[in-house]
């Protein structure tokens, strides 16, 4: 067996919360669990009556409070996995996990330096766990989120967004459709977006940004045309898998 | 472990399709390689496993054969477009060689005699996925084939699995190997026709 982190665990569902009509909060309580920095994953392994079994990876959405980790789940339709997560699985499922895993796009609520993080849809997730890290250890680290998701009902942890949170500024911007009281119009995030609601680059914030690959791309390209340093802008891509 | 998830069913399974996108099958067994075959000596041979903090685990040939070993049956695929199926080997499984191996490490460069490197998530080294394989069909690893042992890890193309192995060196960060570093994909996925960077 592979000592620490690499190791399989038995955690279970303790706890679910619906974010979106179809992202899904599972808190689940894993003994032992070792504790994890904000940004950082787990793989969950799920394994069929017959055998079958299949893995994947996900950000862990706020710091571990004691044995209990928290992942957000986004249902992708027609996925072999995530519509078992947020439709299937109950309250007591035992489900392997293991973990936690990524070392790189992390932030560490020591740090002092302003950050500015940058999620497209579901990549909010590892960025809600830094947000909650800072207020968790008391952090005075300024921080700006620039957020981009398709329409109002797509807002993750909306509630807990809106509260206003001395030292964190929250920007929205909508894809599709905005709110009424929205200024302006729906559209994807460019580089006005990323100069207004961002850092100047002389601050030499931490940048993280998650989300879909071409967001990232994009979004990435703003911040080295901007002035950022590459070396301080770090990025995570995803998208469906598992096909 | 392996516990069942209660109610998960997974997809609908059919036959397998054994061979991925844009391969074809071979019989014999192709080579390909960087530079000149290294002839390296089983009485000189040296594994070793370096950890992000410097931590040295080493394995003489002796040491190597001591260890449990398996004979995994694979299907391998090649970049340039080859797949062999079917292929037998004789291994020690990477979980064993690193299951004392205390480590934060995500990721893996694998070292060889000669210079090659290759880089690999540490997670697709663990759970059964590969090997240091030191036979083939029955027989002893031909040097041009990687012997006297190689990396095998057939999930992803075969310049992943690194002939004439040296060590593999954990870190945090990932590096780029021989070959990646020249443009191809960092991951090399052949059902994800991951053959060069962008794809």
């Amino acid at each position: 067996m592979v000592q620490g982190r690499l190791a399989w665990r038995v955690g279970r569902l303790a706890e679910v919360r619906d974010e979106t009509p179809t992202a899904r909060t599972l808190v689940l309580d894993v003994p032992g669990w070792p504790g994890h920095l904000a940004g950082q994953h787990v793989d969950l392994r799920l394994t069929a009556e017959d055998g079958y079994r299949t893995t994947r990876t996900y950000s862990l959405a706020a710091p571990a409070a004691g044995d209990r980790v928290a992942i957000t789940v986004q249902r992708v339709p027609g996925g072999e996995v995530s519509p078992y997560l947020t439709e299937v699985f109950a309250v007591g499922d035992p489900v392997e996990l293991r973990g936690p895993v990524g070392g790189w796009f992390v932030w560490r609520p020591t740090s002092p330096d302003p950050v500015l993080l940058i999620a497209g849809g579901a990549g909010i997730v590892p960025l809600m766990a830094m947000i909650r890290a800072r207020r968790a250890a008391g952090s005075r680290a300024p921080v700006k989120l620039l957020y981009s998701v398709r329409t109002p009902a797509d807002v993750y942890y909306a509630g807990e967004l809106r509260r206003p949170e001395p030292g964190l500024d929250v920007t929205v911007v909508y894809t599709r459709k905005a709110p009424a009281d929205w200024p302006g119009e729906p559209h994807r995030i460019g580089i006005a977006d990323v100069n207004t609601a961002g850092w100047p680059a002389e601050f030499a914030p931490q940048c993280f940004v998650c989300g879909p690959t071409g967001f990232v791309e994009t979004i990435a390209d703003v911040l080295v045309a901007l002035g950022h340093d590459p070396r301080r802008v770090k990025t995570e891509r995803f998208g469906p898998s598992g096909s | 472990m392996g516990i069942v998830t209660p109610g998960f069913r997974g997809r609908a399974r059919t036959a397998d399709e054994k061979l991925p996108p844009g391969q074809y099958l071979v019989e014999d067994f192709p080579v390909l390689s960087a530079g000149p075959t290294p002839r390296v000596r089983t009485e000189n041979w040296r594994f070793t496993v370096t950890t992000e903090t410097g931590r040295t685990h080493e394995w003489s040939w002796a040491d190597l054969l001591a260890l449990p070993s398996e004979t995994p049956t694979v299907d391998i695929h090649c970049v340039t477009r080859w797949s062999k199926l079917g292929t037998s080997w004789r291994g020690m499984s990477l979980d064993t060689l690193l299951a004392d191996v205390d480590t934060a490490a995500d990721y893996v460069l694998a070292e060889c005699h000669g210079g090659y490197t290759t880089n690999l998530p540490l997670e697709d080294l663990l759970d059964g996925q590969a090997w240091i394989a030191y036979e083939f069909e029955g027989e002893e690893l031909a040097p041009e084939h990687g012997g006297p042992a190689r990396l095998l890890v057939p999930h992803l193309y075969f310049w992943k699995s690194a002939k004439w192995i040296e060590g593999l060196r954990l870190t945090l960060d990932e590096d780029l190997g021989f070959w990646e570093a020249a443009g191809y994909h960092t991951y090399g996925d052949p059902w994800r026709e991951q053959r060069y960077q962008g794809d």
